[in-house]
């Protein structure tokens, strides 16, 4: 089975039943699904061959939502309950969202991220993006056949814990099972790193709709390790059109536009910008609401030089992490180019010349991120991949706490390989002090006003004590998904507090019940039957792994230990098939508490068996 | 075969199967590093039961604390320090020899220039400067930890590593504000 791939004589895989996993790339501009079939990962196509679902998600008064092409073609007409690049709102708040002025959405300023007043009432960005992920959910279970085990969702690498917490809320509302979150540039990598079997160095420059990330890795083995990750989670081809479209307001002397006028030079802007990778010059002609025509030639030189601070703009966060991984342009191996925007002509010629080397194009940069994920999604639902690879990932910004005097304590550095877990001592600083707010923070500057603040909690109960000798130890634990859980325990009393970081502004678990509920009574019965349905994919899973780790390892138990595991296979195996999901899920507890020994004994039989075959292979060497 | 039995307290030179010692094979190290999170990583739990995901998440995590420790010859040296009872202080114990804080006070007064005068060049050959002064301290680490086990004067090496370490981390940060 899939725990222990080591090929070793008389240990073959059971054979086991494909389980249905996708990689869903969630993009400012536009969404894709993607797939492994027949161990090649494949885009899915909606029903009319299009691969690439806009990211675009229309309310009307009715309550009925379009989403993708139909959305789109309305964005001119119908601008305010249009909403485009809904992405670049996720986990924001209103002052952290630039050129307001310039999108034609009337924007509502609540707690932590900001949400958009439509005719069919406020929506935050996280309702926004799952519309587009449950049409990618039907996508896939239409044109696969069946319900899905899961799906591993890509974020751009840069992405803080807001937003990322913020992308998995919009997947469970939804009604997808994230088996990860993985970054942008890491999908791609996997997807162009398993095609050429490459080892060394690589970049990948990715730059979307929105976000710009750089991330640095090594390819050794079989193992994708990230050194180093840096990016702009606020700049992308967005920024391109909207500087088209300023150089159109200039050069026609508008002003105060209305939000359809608005909306539609940015679609001409955008137009414009796509054309100029192939010409050299285009023609912007519109006819404003008022009569107005607009009518320009643009170059493509004028257009390279009022972006070229936009290009600058993505080689400082390259240059940082190329730092950070303590490695020079020379070392670079290879440069990977991902996302629509790096078709524009002068960003190639600019990574080109900073890199040395011409970058590698081969694979679609608007579809290798998706298909990077969907290799990764076969691997996390447990299907065999014919290669054994191994994703490991960091956080692409420093998490602390807030000390005295507004300043930032770094607890784990930027770029920490996860999951990891640091700890760090504190202290009281007044006499008898028995309580101590713990403020915890992301970001790399050296002021809290200057870092985003993801949770607070007190430590309460802490015995009176002279200041400076009460010892306070604060542990951060970052998971594979790259979420923060924060405890702090006073050593000398083992008074303890603990959080699950979910910032102030995240969803929380009541908002996803009351959004859920919110459907009508036919959706309200689909979730029901979906859970009972994921309840008893999740059972059947894990009594196949069970049965597998028993028929591999069952020689590691005595005969009372299996038995008693046996009783718990037998008790799960005949709730399974009733349409019970308590009795199934109490099932599966049962089973994963009576298999926690059994785990223990064979996770150390692996690790021993990791630095064993190294040795072997050392003799042979 | 029988299993043997990995202490989850064992030191990280042993989880690594590396000898005890301040000088390791680098390639040995990232090698051992490499199949242990092939084995470990939650990434080949994500489907198997919660005992076993819970157990892989507390594994990688204590495979990535060592790689780092490991990896990093500061980090390694205070570890080394601590597996054989010796506390580096290095927050409390600030009495450090006239002559390194001298240079130390010199260092910081050339980094303040380069960033007023946006200085790129001055901050390059400072930069190569301290990596300089880095090698030196970690080969005289090397010698007092695996050849002359003096664990004191190692302590003060590894202090005087972490005021280099510092200076390195404000070169990184003056590099980052003058390209932006």
């Amino acid at each position: 089975m899939a725990l222990l791939q080591i090929s070793e004589p008389g240990l073959s895989a059971a054979p086991h039943q494909h389980r249905l996993a996708v990689g869903i790339d969630l993009g400012t501009t536009n969404s894709l699904v993607a797939t492994v079939r027949n161990s090649i990962s494949v885009v899915l196509n909606d029903d009319d061959g299009a691969a690439l679902l806009p990211s675009v998600v229309r309310y009307a008064a009715d309550g009925s939502v379009q989403v993708g092409l139909p959305a789109q073609t309305a964005q001119n007409t119908d601008p305010q309950n249009t909403i485009l690049s809904v992405k670049r709102f996720m986990g924001r708040g209103l002052k952290d969202v630039g050129d307001v002025v310039d999108l034609p959405y009337r924007l509502v300023d609540a707690p932590g991220m900001l949400q958009l007043r439509t005719v069919a009432g406020v929506k935050s960005p996280v309702e926004v993006s799952a519309e587009i992920l449950k049409i990618l959910r039907d996508r896939a279970e239409r044109s696969l056949g069946g319900a899905l085990v899961g799906a591993v969702i890509t974020v751009p690498a840069y992405f803080d814990d807001a937003q990322r917490q913020a992308t998995k809320d919009a997947a469970r509302l939804a009604g997808i099972n994230v088996l990860r979150l993985i970054n942008e540039p890491t999908a791609a990598a996997i997807a162009y790193g398993l095609d050429n079997a490459s080892e060394g160095v690589y970049a990948v420059y990715d730059l979307g709709g929105g976000t710009f990330d750089i991330s640095i890795l090594r390819l050794s083995k079989g193992v994708f390790e990230v050194l180093a990750t840096n990016g702009d989670s606020a700049l992308g081809g967005d920024d391109f059109d909207q500087r088209i479209y300023c150089w159109v307001l200039e050069k026609s002397g508008l002003s105060q536009l209305s939000a359809n006028d608005t909306r539609l030079l940015l679609t001409h802007a955008r137009a414009a910008k796509e054309q100029l990778s192939e010409y050299v010059q285009t023609q912007i002609t519109a006819v404003l609401s008022g009569g107005e025509l607009v009518d320009f030639a643009l170059t493509r030189d004028d257009f390279y030089v009022m972006t070229q601070n936009l290009l600058t703009r993505t080689l400082q966060p390259t240059r940082r992490a190329l730092r950070d991984a303590k490695l020079s342009v020379d070392e670079v191996k290879g440069v990977v180019m991902v996302g629509g925007s790096t078709r524009m002509p002068q960003v190639q010629r600019a990574v080109a010349e900073f890199f040395k080397q011409t970058p590698l194009t081969n694979l679609d940069p608007d579809k290798v991120v998706a298909l990077g994920a969907a290799i990764q999604a076969n691997v996390l639902a447990g299907n065999r991949s014919e290669d054994d690879w191994l994703l490991l990932d960091v956080i692409p910004l420093s998490l602390g706490i807030e000390t005295m005097g507004g300043l930032v304590e770094k607890i784990m550095p930027r770029n920490s390989t996860i999951p990891s877990a640091r700890a760090q001592e504190f202290t009281t600083y007044k006499d008898g002090q028995t309580a101590l707010s713990i403020h915890v923070v992301q970001g790399e500057r050296e002021l809290v006003s200057d870092c985003r603040s993801l949770a607070k909690f007190e430590l309460r109960g802490i015995p009176p004590m002279v200041a400076g000798s009460a010892r306070i130890r604060v542990t951060f634990q970052v998971d594979a998904d790259g979420l923060l859980s924060v405890s702090a325990r006073e050593t000398n009393s083992g008074v303890e507090a603990a959080v699950a970081v979910r910032p102030a502004y995240g969803l929380h678990e009541d908002d996803i019940t009351r959004m859920l509920q919110d459907g009508n009574q036919h959706a309200r019965d689909d979730m029901l039957a979906r859970a009972l349905r994921e309840q008893q994919t999740e059972a059947r899973q894990l009594l196949e792994a069970v049965e597998n780790a028993l028929a591999q390892d069952g020689a590691l138990l005595g005969e009372t230990e299996i038995k008693q595991i046996r009783t718990c296979m037998d008790n799960l195996r005949s709730v399974v098939d009733v349409s019970d999901h308590s009795a199934i899920k109490h099932g599966i507890d049962v089973l994963n508490q009576a298999t926690v020994g059994f785990a223990q004994k064979r996770m150390d039989q692996s690790v021993a068996r990791a630095l064993k075959g190294r040795k072997m292979s050392e003799l042979e060497n | 075969m029988l299993p043997i039995s990995t202490d989850f307290q064992q030191d990280y030179f042993a989880l690594f199967n590396l000898p005890l010692r301040f000088q390791i094979d680098s390639n040995a190290l990232e090698q051992h590093y490499r199949a242990l999170q092939t084995q470990v990583h939650p990434d080949k739990f994500s489907h198997l039961s919660q005992s076993e995901q819970r157990l892989s998440m507390q594994w990688a995590t204590r495979v990535n604390e060592a790689y780092q420790t490991l990896h990093s010859p500061l980090a390694r040296g205070r570890y080394l320090l601590s597996l054989h009872g010796v506390d580096t202080q290095e927050d409390t114990n600030t009495a450090m020899p006239l002559d390194f804080l001298m240079q130390q006070m010199e260092l910081r007064e050339v980094l303040e220039a380069a960033r007023q005068n946006k200085d790129m060049a001055a901050l390059d050959e400072m930069e190569a400067q301290v990596k300089q002064t880095v090698s030196e301290l970690q080969q005289k680490l090397a010698l007092e930890l695996d050849e002359k086990q003096d664990y004191a004067t190692a302590s003060g090496l590894v202090r005087k590593l972490k005021f280099m370490e510092k200076v390195a981390e404000e070169i990184g940060a003056a590099f980052d504000e003058l390209d932006s």
